[in-house]
């Protein structure tokens, strides 16, 4: 029973701080996850993550799977829900009062100003992903060259993964 | 507070709860590498339950909020549409294929998690996902930079070293960051203004 209160606690109060969505998440679940409750290690998170970015579905699976991992499928239902519920009741009584909101003179330096700070949170779940699953010189310079590939071209996620997976098979990462 | 019920301005007849559920079940299960785009085509194009605009106009409401974006756009489409239980039927659609196939695609894994081919591929997968998320990273960077927002791009930089550098919890390094962040750039666009 504990461990689902610890569950439902944790993302309950980790989803109210969402700004930006999952990713920008990152740094802060691992950071609660691994380093104050010490349910798994880096490389198990990054390898969660993993599983979930090559599921189809919303970035939210991690959540998911951490749950699953602490605790089964009890555990897996208690945090995505914990994560989903309390801004699910936001959205929805937001959603009328956001047509008299999106004109007002505040909103504009609210959202640059939001999103200059998740853009940051992005870029930290980047490098402690790259930190935690960079084990090789092979697997660094893979990450190196996803970053590279997707900026310059319009190649599809699961391509790369598939690529990454082949390489990883034949024992080359 | 209740929520107004309004049909689709596409002159589509108001979908159902039972629509709904399907028509974001049909987004969970596309949504291979980010769902948003998938949401998009589903609800302004194969269903037209939004226009464009209404698209993005509930799309930016879901960044303004916190949580995850597109469970937030199910719950907001949901609600529009057929009020609570509309909501309820979004969510589980969106949710519940991935939740099974990821549990399941985990629990097998774990089956075989002992052979090298396996824990090799999934090196090789890990490194990549981490290449995503730098990718997202430098992508939502470089428009900030072409505007040459500099107060911006020191706030992303203030962030990164708080949460990334110096891994402090996140409600604290946000507590302080966000006020700062809205009140240069309200300063800033004041100044511009005059």
């Amino acid at each position: 029973m504990s461990k689902l209160l610890d569950l439902a606690l944790l993302f309950a109060k980790i989803g109210m701080v969402a700004v930006g969505g999952v990713i920008a998440l990152i740094p802060e679940i691992q950071r609660e996850v691994v380093s104050v409750h010490g349910w798994m290690d880096a490389h198990t998170f990054a390898t969660l993550f993993t599983l979930a970015q090559a599921a189809p579905g919303p970035n939210l699976l991690l959540v998911t799977l951490i749950g699953w991992y602490h605790a089964g499928l009890a555990g897996a239902l208690v945090a995505t829900g914990a994560l989903v519920l309390p801004p699910a009741i936001l959205t929805y009584f937001l959603s009328n009062a956001w047509r008299r909101l999106r004109g007002a003179p505040w909103l504009a330096p609210v959202q640059t100003g939001m999103n200059a700070v998740t853009v940051g949170l992005i870029a930290a779940a980047g490098i402690l992903l790259v930190r935690a699953s960079a084990v090789s010189w092979v697997a660094l310079a893979l990450a190196i060259g996803t970053t590279i590939v997707l900026l310059r071209t319009k190649i599809h996620p699961l391509w790369l993964l598939a690529g990454g997976a082949a390489l990883g098979a034949l024992g080359l990462v | 507070m209740t929520q107004v019920r309004q049909p689709p301005t596409t002159g589509i007849a108001m979908p159902s709860v039972h629509e709904i559920f399907l028509g974001f079940f049909s987004i969970g299960i596309n949504g291979f590498g980010g769902v948003m785009p998938f949401a998009r085509l589903m609800l302004v194009e194969q269903r037209r339950w939004l226009s464009a605009d209404e698209f993005l106009d509930a799309l930016s409401m879901c960044q303004f909020v916190p949580g995850p974006n597109v469970v937030n756009l199910a719950v907001a489409v949901g609600a529009r549409f057929q009020g609570p239980l509309g909501s309820l039927a979004g969510v589980a659609g969106i949710m519940a294929a991935p939740m099974v196939i990821v549990i399941g695609a985990y629990t097998l894994l774990m089956q075989v998690s002992e052979a090298p081919v396996v824990i090799g591929a999934l090196r090789g997968m890990s490194a990549v996902a981490a290449g995503l998320v730098v990718a997202l990273g430098v992508k939502l960077a470089l428009p900030v930079l072409r505007k040459k927002d500099w107060i911006s791009l020191g706030f992303t930089l203030a962030s990164v070293g708080a949460v990334g550098g110096l891994r402090l919890p996140l409600l604290p390094a946000l507590a302080v960051l966000i006020p700062a962040a809205i009140a240069a750039h309200w300063w800033a666009m004041k100044g511009r203004a005059r």
